[in-house]
């Protein structure tokens, strides 16, 4: 089963004729990925060939993919500056779900194409973050395959490799899905979103959520999981010793004045009964606690 | 980035916002041919300094004459407000204040839309007046595909309780800065007070605005506007190079991947460095980016070397797509251009994990770097990274 990802999920990738599209389309394939089409209207009609005589189509639209090859997920690795009209493209086509790969989209493109996402048939993952595995089964976007398999953990995560490092400590338990949900001021799906899905998901025993400062999300996600969340979470915040005013490489990584602090959102998580880790080591150790009790 | 308020007014004004006119000095005589140059019987010398409470700091005074803004200049000029040094002042014409108004339209993380904030009673503390009298301030959900236009106008100087008489004005200004707000791709708009003058007029009187660095590609012109005087170095330095580093107070250098695992790096030394002699706290944010070049890792630790206060460098890397033998080849190359380059070396703590880690470490191993330990764990490498930092 898993969340958001499974072995229904026929993906293309728009830009993958690029350098970075090429490399994760092909790492996508190798880890069982049905990667079912590139997109790149000047390359319409062609082929890609990758490893092992595979070969992918190009279509010149979303829409085509979705119509000619039942895409239903686009994992995309445009350019910033081309970002915003490939995502918008994917939310008009209707493709259940789009992730969004590229770092460095300006706030305002994403302000934009959120405000056409939300309320619209596509969830929309990111941008600036690593996709979603479901290991063993499919994989979106660039988390490396090799690193677990599946299991019955969930994890959450703001950041790309502190989704592996999570991954890696907890690798003889498994994962059932990791959602990087990216490091921007805006992103599509959230916390919240993946803890909702988490909690439904007969296959997640457990959920491991990461946090970082900036923003109030991990604090109204401490509120969300009081109030619906009934199976264990295991929670980390990275940032404590981040000062006032600086970006930490995230761009929404940012303490302004008071808010947006670590400490507030650890002790929003444990208020929740949430425990958190001082570390992610600590924070793996906590979650086998858990895995171990409930064997 | 945060831009001074000479450079907001200038922005304002070429966007069409009403402002007041403004020179500014670096020096007193400056100032004086400045407040010459205006002509306008009262002046206002304005320190220029990207934090609040200016006024209450002294960094605001008004002058009579040419010869009276060059010595409040000579006041102002290199007064230290929150940390923040004056080296540059803004001599202003004098207005003729009646009211003073707040507005601001600034990116809403938690609703992932814009908010428009807007009060009669500005010119005080903003956050204050929020807490205190909330009622007072008037909170306006903007949507980002469609920003301020003359309905949305409308809506906020409603919603702020402006008399009747004023809110055509006022709301034709709001569309103004909507524009000012979108067209610089900025995530803060500020201006504090806005205000109606004894004939009526609107004038944007100080502003705020924080531009979104993402869209530097859209706007080559304002590359100009960084502030290369008051920046660090190092920071500098490294943002030439491509890098993501920021200056920290601490001694032990760090370098890592991904901003998240960067961020918990500095947690974990600053946590582990509470155990040693002087609590060694990390020197820097530094991070190389997934992919763990070896071009990226040598002017990485090039940046961190040249740091004075640096004592220990703690290398912390997970090898995902990049599996940990190619870093830890990166990390040798690295060594290599670094000592052809003169560079002294320092104490180094390298933690490899991830893919292919063991291969990665036997690599380091062989290679027997000057002052390079490897230790398997995260906690264990910043341990011995603080420990080798403490005095």
């Amino acid at each position: 089963m898993a969340i958001f990802l499974n072995s229904d999920s026929r993906v293309i990738v728009q830009g993958m004729t690029g350098s970075e599209g090429m490399k994760h389309s092909q790492l996508m394939l190798k880890s069982g990925t049905n990667v079912v089409g590139g997109v790149n209207p000047r390359k319409a009609g062609t082929t890609v060939d990758f490893e092992d005589g595979v070969t992918v189509p190009v279509f010149g639209t979303v829409a085509e993919a979705m119509e000619q090859a039942q895409a239903n997920v686009s994992v995309i690795f445009v350019p910033a500056k081309f970002t915003k009209s490939a995502v918008v493209e994917a939310i008009e086509a209707e493709i259940p779900l789009a992730v969004v790969i590229t770092e460095g989209v300006p706030v305002r493109d994403t302000a934009e194409f959120w405000s056409l996402a939300k309320g619209s048939k596509t969830r929309l993952i990111g941008p600036n973050c690593p996709g979603l595995i479901t290991p063993g089964v499919s994989n979106a976007g660039i988390i490396p395959a090799s690193i677990t398999s599946g299991g019955r953990i969930g994890l959450v995560s703001k950041s790309g490799t502190l989704t592996y490092q999570m991954m890696y400590e907890l690798n003889d338990y498994g994962i059932s899905t990791a959602v990087g949900i990216g490091g921007d001021p805006v992103i599509g799906t959230t916390h919240i979103d993946c803890l909702q899905a988490f909690q439904d998901d007969p296959d997640t025993d457990a959920i491991v959520m990461i946090g970082e400062i900036g923003g109030d999300a991990e604090e109204r996600a401490a509120e969300f999981i009081k109030a619906n969340v009934t199976k264990p979470v295991v929670g980390y915040v990275a940032g404590f010793t981040a000062p006032e005013g600086k970006t930490m490489g995230h761009a929404g990584a940012i303490v302004s004045g008071s808010a947006g602090t670590a400490a507030a959102k650890k002790e929003a998580l444990e208020a929740a009964g949430v425990k958190v880790g001082k570390t992610p080591s600590e924070t793996a150790a906590l979650m086998r606690e858990i895995m171990a009790s409930l064997a | 980035m945060d831009l001074y308020e000479y450079q907001a007014r200038d922005l304002f004004e070429s966007h069409g916002v009403p402002v007041l006119r403004g020179i500014t000095a670096t020096t007193p005589e400056e100032a004086e041919a400045a407040a010459a140059a205006l002509g306008t019987p009262v002046v206002v010398v304005k320190a220029q300094v990207k934090t609040g409470g200016r006024g209450k700091a002294g960094g605001v005074k008004i002058a009579k004459s040419p010869a009276e803004a060059a010595e409040r200049a000579r006041e102002i000029l290199g007064l230290d407000i929150k940390g923040h040094v004056v080296r540059t002042v803004m001599v202003a014409e004098g207005a003729d204040i009646a009211e003073e108004y707040y507005f601001s339209l600034l990116l809403d993380r938690a609703n992932r839309s814009y908010l428009a904030m807007c009060s009669k009673e500005g010119g005080v503390e903003i956050e204050q007046l929020a807490v205190e009298r909330p009622e007072a301030l008037a909170r306006v959900p903007v949507d980002p595909a469609v920003g301020i236009d003359a309905a949305k106008a409308d809506e906020i100087v409603a919603a702020a309780g402006f008399d009747e008489a004023d809110r055509a004005k006022i709301a034709e200004v709001l569309v103004t800065l909507g524009k000012v707000y979108t067209a610089s791709d900025a995530t803060l708009v500020e201006v504090n007070p806005l205000v109606k003058t004894g004939d009526g007029s609107i004038i944007a009187l100080d502003g705020k605005v924080t531009l979104d660095e993402n869209a530097d590609f859209r706007h080559p012109e304002f590359a100009e506007l960084a502030d290369v005087a008051a920046a660090d170095p190092l920071e500098l330095k490294a943002k030439e190079k491509g890098l993501n580093y920021v200056k920290l107070d601490g001694s032990v250098g760090i370098i890592g991947n991904g901003a998240g695992l960067v961020m918990s790096t500095l947690d974990v030394v600053a946590y582990a460095g509470e155990e040693f002699p002087g609590a060694p706290k990390p020197a820097n944010f530094l991070d190389i980016g997934g992919g763990a070049s070896a071009e990226v890792m040598a002017n990485g630790l090039d940046v961190i070397l040249h740091d004075e206060q640096v004592k220990s460098v703690f290398v912390n890397v997970f090898g995902g797509i990049t599996a940990c033998d190619a870093v830890a080849n990166g990390i040798v190359q690295a060594f290599e251009q670094l000592l052809g380059r003169g560079v002294e070396p320092k104490p180094l703590v390298v933690r490899l994990d991830g893919n292919n880690a063991e291969l990665g470490r036997q690599i380091l191993q062989d290679a027997g770097l000057p002052g390079l330990e490897q230790v398997d764990t995260m906690d264990g490498a910043a341990r011995r990274a603080a420990e080798l930092a403490a005095n």
